[in-house]
């Protein structure tokens, strides 16, 4: 597996979370993830400023092969998403850390972090 | 799980392997989309093994096939060619489709994978009374090398017969016990080699060596589905008639006197009023799956098979559909009706449907 970004925290379920120095969260999938779906053809966001309730629907990604759920890390309001994934979902398959990220929220309960994994136990649930 | 002659192979390149019907098989070596493209703009060899392979011995097997198979083997009972059509149960649902191979004086046929023990005892069933023993031939393989670039590279081999090269649309040779076949899956030219396992690993590794990008199952399904042809399992089961399934230009009647299995029921169908199988493209954003609910003015229906076609750049399927459809329709995507097209099935084509 590819080094995963130290800063990230995960859901078994392969979604990604980055706390951002202005306290906003960033959300993505897994370099694991878009390994397992394959070529990435399509993805349907959430709504900015809708509110999102931690590890329930968020977002669908959808690959040639099939469309997989994508489910909130944590609960808030989101703030933006990224729009470069309506042209171009295959930045998910190159880029899953960084320009291939879903959308931006502000958190509405932190200690919910606290129930994510850290690379390395998400690295551990990757290899089961 | 079962495994293909070609199994190790596929592992040292890389494959992705799944459980296709308990056979272990790379469904994809690199990218979908450019193994699809490499099909579609040079050529790509396929390992198809799983697929199941029958031989006959002795009996009558032209009349055999004319019990068992929908289409009229005569078609192709005194030329070297290949023939598709459906098995059909006595209540007119296919049982399976297939494709019957006949060349110097021989039959082979070849069906699919998961129906491999019932078509076995189908075919056993209704041999005896022909005095025809049915042959599996698990011990032989199955490659397809397709694509616009496929004849080149298959001549480049220096094995096949160089006579492959005259081979026309269905045509078909043997070599020995090697069946080489104008057959394919993709909508491409290129052949189907048919031939013993011994023999498998040696033409899959000059076939790479000439150039030949190895294929998985992944591309070959959208392959088929942008070249309008049916997936058994996914747009027609036994519960299907081959009218609602596209395929009623494969039932022959021609020959009044022949009795093939299911025509007694086929002939109580009002055509008029089956559902058609067509092809759909989506307007909108988004994916079409197989489920998906369709409307249109005078009708609905629902989506068999979809995915997104690398040719077209958008997503399309297959749908099976009550008549009276003109040009669009309504699709039910997570609660959403989005825009959809109805065209031919045969969507490399791009040929319109008539209303």
């Amino acid at each position: 597996m590819k080094n995963i970004p130290g800063d990230l925290k995960f859901l078994s379920s392969h979604e990604w979370a980055r706390v951002e120095s202005d306290g906003t969260i960033t959300i993505g999938i897994s370099d694991h993830a878009q390994d397992l779906l394959g070529d990435i053809v399509f993805v349907e966001l959430p709504e900015v400023g809708q509110t999102l309730d931690a590890e329930t629907d968020a977002a669908i990604v959808e690959s040639v092969k099939a469309a997989s759920d994508v489910y909130s890390p944590l609960s808030g309001e989101v703030m933006e998403v990224n729009s470069l994934l309506e042209d171009q979902p295959e930045i998910i398959n190159s880029s899953p850390y960084e320009d291939g990220w879903f959308y931006k929220l502000t958190p509405s309960d932190l200690s919910e972090l606290d129930n994510l994994l850290s690379p390395e136990d998400y690295s551990d649930v990757c290899e089961d | 799980m079962n495994k293909t002659a070609l199994n190790k192979s596929h592992i040292e390149l890389g494959a992705k392997m799944v459980n296709f019907s308990n056979w272990e098989m790379p469904i994809s070596y690199t990218s979908l989309i450019e193994e699809h493209n490499a099909v579609r703009n040079t050529s790509g060899i396929f390992d198809v093994s799983h697929m199941s392979i029958f031989d006959f011995d002795g009996g009558n097997q032209i009349a055999f096939f004319e019990k068992i198979f929908a289409n009229d083997i005569k078609k192709i009972s005194r030329v070297n060619k290949a023939i598709y059509g459906v098995l059909l149960n006595e209540e007119g649902g296919i049982l399976d489709d297939l494709i019957i191979y006949h060349a110097n004086d021989k039959f082979r046929l070849v069906s699919n994978c998961s129906t491999r023990d019932q078509n076995r005892q189908w075919y056993e069933k209704h041999a005896v009374e022909f005095g025809v023993k049915v042959i599996e031939r698990s011990d032989m393989g199955i490659l397809a090398i397709q694509g616009p670039e496929a004849m080149s590279k298959i001549l480049a081999i220096k094995e096949i017969h160089a006579e492959a090269n005259n081979l026309q649309s269905f045509g078909c040779m043997f070599d020995d016990d090697r069946l080489y076949a104008k057959t394919g899956y993709t909508g491409e030219d290129g052949l189907e080699l048919i031939v013993p396992n011994m023999a498998i690993n040696d033409l899959w590794d000059q076939a790479l060596e000439v150039g030949c990008v190895p294929i998985g199952l992944g591309a070959r399904d959208t392959l088929r589905l942008e070249a309008g042809l049916n997936l058994y399992g996914n747009d027609m089961t036994i519960n299907n008639h081959p009218y609602e399934s596209n395929l009623g230009w494969t039932i022959d009647m021609s020959d009044e006197s022949r009795q093939f299995i299911g025509k007694d029921a086929l002939l109580s169908i009002d055509q008029s009023k089956s559902q058609k199988i067509v092809g759909i493209i989506l307007r909108d954003r988004g994916i079409l799956r197989s489920g998906y609910e369709i409307t249109h003015e005078q009708g609905k229906g629902e989506v068999l098979s979809g995915s997104f076609s690398p040719t077209l750049q958008s997503s399309i399927g297959l749908a099976r559909v009550d008549q009276g459809y003109q040009e669009n329709g309504k699709v039910f995507i997570r609660n959403k009706a989005l825009n959809i097209e109805f065209v031919s099935p045969r969507f490399i084509r791009k040929v319109k449907m008539q209303p």
